[in-house]
C-alpha cells in the first residue's frame, strides 16, 4: 500500500522540473539519514525559494489514491511548496518525542505560509494525539487562513478533538466569518451541548441587529430542544430565502414529529427538499 | 503609489494602517528592533521574530499594505552577550522567512566591542544566505560610526549595492552615495531627519540610490512621513520621476534583491492571498485618489521637523 508521504512524492516529482526535483530528492534524502536542526529547519525554510508554490496538480484518481491511503486526508488544495515542506518533515522529523520535539520547534518560528502547511498536514503526523494542543491552537487563531488550515478539508479535528474543543472550532468559525461547509465531520460530531452554544449565539445576533448566518442551523437540527424549535419557527416566519431553506434543512434532520409537522406547514420548502434541490453545499456557496 | 522602507508597525494603530493606505502607501517593510527596552530572554525575541513575520504581516493585509520585515539582532541588544549568542543560534531559522527582506537592521549604537562582534557575524550571515543588509546607524558619533560600518561591510566583501545604510543626514549622504551604499533617511520629528532638509538633499543629489522612510514606532513620529515628503518635494519642484525613485523605485530595487517583494505582490496579487491574507487595495482599483487629509493640507501640516 502506497503510503500518503509516498503519494507526496511521487506527485512532486511528476510536476517538478529536473532541477527541482533533484533539490527535493537531495534534501530529502540528506534529511532521511539525519542531519543537524540547523540544516533540517534551513532546508524546509528553502522549499517556497527552491522550488516554487504552484498548485497541485490532481487528478480524481491522485484523490482518490489520497483517500485510501489516509482516510479523509483531501489535498485537492494543496500548493507544491506545501506538499513539498511536509515530505521533508515526514523525511527527517523522526518519529516518537523526537518528530513532537521537531514539529513544535518548526511551529515556534513558522511564517504564516509555513504554520498553514503544518496544520494542514495534522493527519499525516505519527501518533496523532500528541498534536491535539496544537491543532487546538490553530483553531483559535484569529488569522483566518490558519483557522481553515485547521477546520477545513482536515480531518485530524473529527477524530482527535474532544466535544469542548469541536463545539469551540465550529463556535469560531461562526465568528470568524468563515463556512462550516468544508469542516469534515461536521453532523456525525453535532451534540446537545452545540446546539445550545449556537442557539445562544443566534439570540446575541439577532439582539445585536447582525445577521446569522444560515449554517449555524445545520449543526441545530439534529439534536434540537423545544426552545431551538421555536428558534426555527422564528426563522422560517421572518428570516430571508437562504435562512428558510437552512431552517428546513435543519428541521429534515431533526428526529422529532414536531419538526416534520413544521415542515409540513411550508409546502415550498418540503417540495423542494423532496426533490433534493436544496443542501448545506449549496448554502454554504450563497 | 509609496513604499515606507522603514516602520515599527509592530507599535502602532489600525488608525496609522487606515490612514497609510488611504494616503497611498502600498507596502512597509518592518526592521527587527529593540522594543524601547531591552529584552531579556531569547523567547521574547523569537516571539517578536515570529510576530513581525507572522500576525502582523495579516494584520497589515486586513488594511490593504502588504508588510514585509527583516531581521537580525540589533545593536543595542548585542550588548548583552547572553542575549546576543543565544539570538544569533535562532537567527538563521527566521532569515529564510516568506517575506524577510533583509539582515536588519543592525550596525552600532555605542560602538562597543560586542556591537562590532555581532555586526560582522550577521554580515556573514548575510553573506550565506545571500540577503540584502540594513544598517542602522548610530544616533551619537554618527558620522564616524557610519563610516566605520561601511568599512566593516567592505572589510567583510558584501557589494555596497546588497547594503542599505539607513537614518542619513547632511553629514553623512555624500560619502556614502560615493561608496555605491543606497543612502535612505528617516524623517522622524525632532532627532533624524525633516523632511523640508530631506526636499533639499534630493535637490543636491538627485535621486539615484536615495530614498525615504519614516521610522515610526512607539516615540513621536509619523506613518505619513513618505507621502508628506512626496507632497513637499511636489510642492518644491522636485521631478515627478525623482520623486517616485525616492519613494517608491529605490527602496523596491534595494530590498527586491533578496527576491521576496515584487510589485506584483499588490499590484497582482495571487487569488488565495487576495481572498485571505491581502484585502486588495482600492486605490488601485482606481476607487480613490491617494490621499494625506480629507482637504489639500497646508505646507505646515506637511512638515516634519
Amino acid at each position: 500500500m502506497t503510503t500518503a508521504a509516498e503519494l507526496l512524492v511521487r506527485w512532486l516529482d511528476r510536476q517538478l522540473d529536473e532541477p527541482r526535483r533533484a533539490w527535493l530528492q537531495e534534501q530529502r534524502v540528506r534529511l532521511a539519514s539525519g542531519c543537524s536542526d540547523r540544516d533540517f529547519y534551513l532546508a524546509i525554510s528553502y522549499v517556497p525559494r527552491k522550488l516554487g508554490k504552484a498548485d497541485l496538480a490532481l487528478s480524481t484518481s491522485d484523490l482518490a489514491a489520497a483517500e485510501a491511503a489516509r482516510p479523509g486526508w483531501d489535498p485537492s488544495d494543496w500548493s507544491v511548496d506545501q506538499a513539498a515542506r511536509i515530505v521533508l518533515l515526514l523525511a527527517g522529523g523522526g518519529t516518537g518525542d523526537a518528530f513532537a520535539q521537531r514539529l513544535r520547534q518548526l511551529f515556534v518560528t513558522a511564517d504564516i505560509g509555513e504554520t498553514i502547511t503544518f496544520y494542514r498536514g495534522l493527519p499525516l503526523y505519527p501518533d496523532p494525539p500528541r498534536h491535539v494542543a496544537r491543532a487546538r491552537e490553530g483553531a483559535r487563531s484569529g488569522m483566518r487562513p490558519i483557522f481553515e488550515a485547521v477546520a477545513h478539508h482536515n480531518p485530524y479535528p473529527a477524530e482527535q478533538f474532544d466535544e469542548l474543543a469541536w463545539n469551540h472550532l465550529v463556535l469560531k468559525a461562526l465568528f470568524i466569518d468563515t463556512t462550516l461547509d468544508p469542516i469534515r465531520g461536521l453532523d456525525a460530531r453535532a451534540n446537545p451541548a452545540l446546539m445550545r452554544m449556537l442557539c445562544d449565539y443566534a439570540h446575541e445576533r439577532w439582539a445585536a441587529g447582525r445577521p446569522v448566518s444560515p449554517e449555524l442551523w445545520r449543526c441545530v437540527g439534529p439534536h434540537a430542544d423545544d426552545a431551538a424549535l421555536e428558534d426555527l419557527r422564528r426563522v422560517l416566519a421572518t428570516g430571508g430565502g437562504r435562512e428558510r431553506e437552512a431552517a428546513a434543512l435543519a428541521l429534515a434532520a431533526c428526529p422529532r414529529a414536531e419538526a416534520r409537522a413544521m415542515l409540513a406547514g411550508e409546502p415550498e420548502l418540503s417540495a423542494a427538499l423532496a426533490a433534493g434541490r436544496l443542501s448545506w453545499r449549496v448554502l454554504a456557496e450563497g | 503609489m509609496y513604499i515606507d522602507s522603514h516602520t515599527h508597525m509592530i507599535s502602532r494603530t489600525t488608525d496609522d494602517y487606515e490612514r497609510m493606505a488611504a494616503a497611498g502607501v502600498v507596502a512597509c517593510i518592518e526592521p527587527a528592533f529593540w522594543l524601547g527596552q531591552p529584552r531579556t530572554h531569547v523567547g521574547t525575541y523569537i516571539d517578536y521574530l515570529s510576530m513581525i513575520c507572522g500576525f502582523e504581516r495579516f494584520r497589515a493585509g486586513q488594511f490593504g499594505l502588504r508588510h514585509y520585515c527583516t531581521v537580525g539582532l540589533n545593536s543595542k541588544e548585542a550588548n548583552n552577550e547572553e542575549l546576543a549568542e543565544a539570538v544569533m543560534e535562532i537567527l538563521p531559522r527566521f532569515a529564510l522567512k516568506e517575506g524577510v527582506v533583509a539582515i536588519g537592521e543592525i550596525g552600532y549604537d555605542e560602538q562597543t566591542d560586542l556591537e562590532d562582534k555581532y555586526f560582522r557575524l550577521q554580515i556573514e550571515l548575510a553573506k550565506e544566505l545571500d540577503l540584502p543588509v540594513m544598517v542602522h546607524t548610530p544616533h551619537r558619533d554618527k558620522k564616524r560610526g557610519t563610516t566605520r560600518s561601511m568599512d566593516v561591510v567592505e572589510e567583510h566583501g558584501l557589494a555596497p549595492s546588497r547594503v542599505v545604510i539607513d537614518h542619513n543626514n547632511e553629514e553623512t549622504v555624500r560619502e556614502v552615495l560615493d561608496r555605491g551604499f543606497w543612502a535612505a533617511f528617516s524623517i522622524y520629528p525632532f532627532t533624524k531627519m525633516g523632511n523640508e532638509r530631506m526636499v533639499e538633499i534630493v535637490r543636491a543629489y538627485g535621486a539615484e540610490r536615495i530614498f525615504c522612510d519614516s521610522a515610526c514606532d512607539w516615540g513621536i513620529s509619523d506613518p505619513l512621513a513618505v507621502p508628506k515628503t512626496a507632497e513637499l518635494m511636489r510642492r518644491g519642484g522636485i521631478p515627478e520621476t525623482q520623486i517616485r525613485k525616492v519613494t517608491y523605485e529605490n527602496p523596491l530595487a534595494a530590498y527586491g534583491q533578496s527576491g521576496q517583494i515584487n510589485e506584483a505582490d499588490w499590484l497582482d496579487p495571487p487569488p488565495i492571498d487576495q481572498r485571505t491574507l491581502y484585502m486588495g487595495n482600492s486605490i488601485l482599483r482606481g476607487g480613490q485618489e491617494p490621499r494625506i487629509a480629507d482637504r489639500a493640507p497646508r505646507s505646515d501640516e506637511l512638515r516634519i521637523r
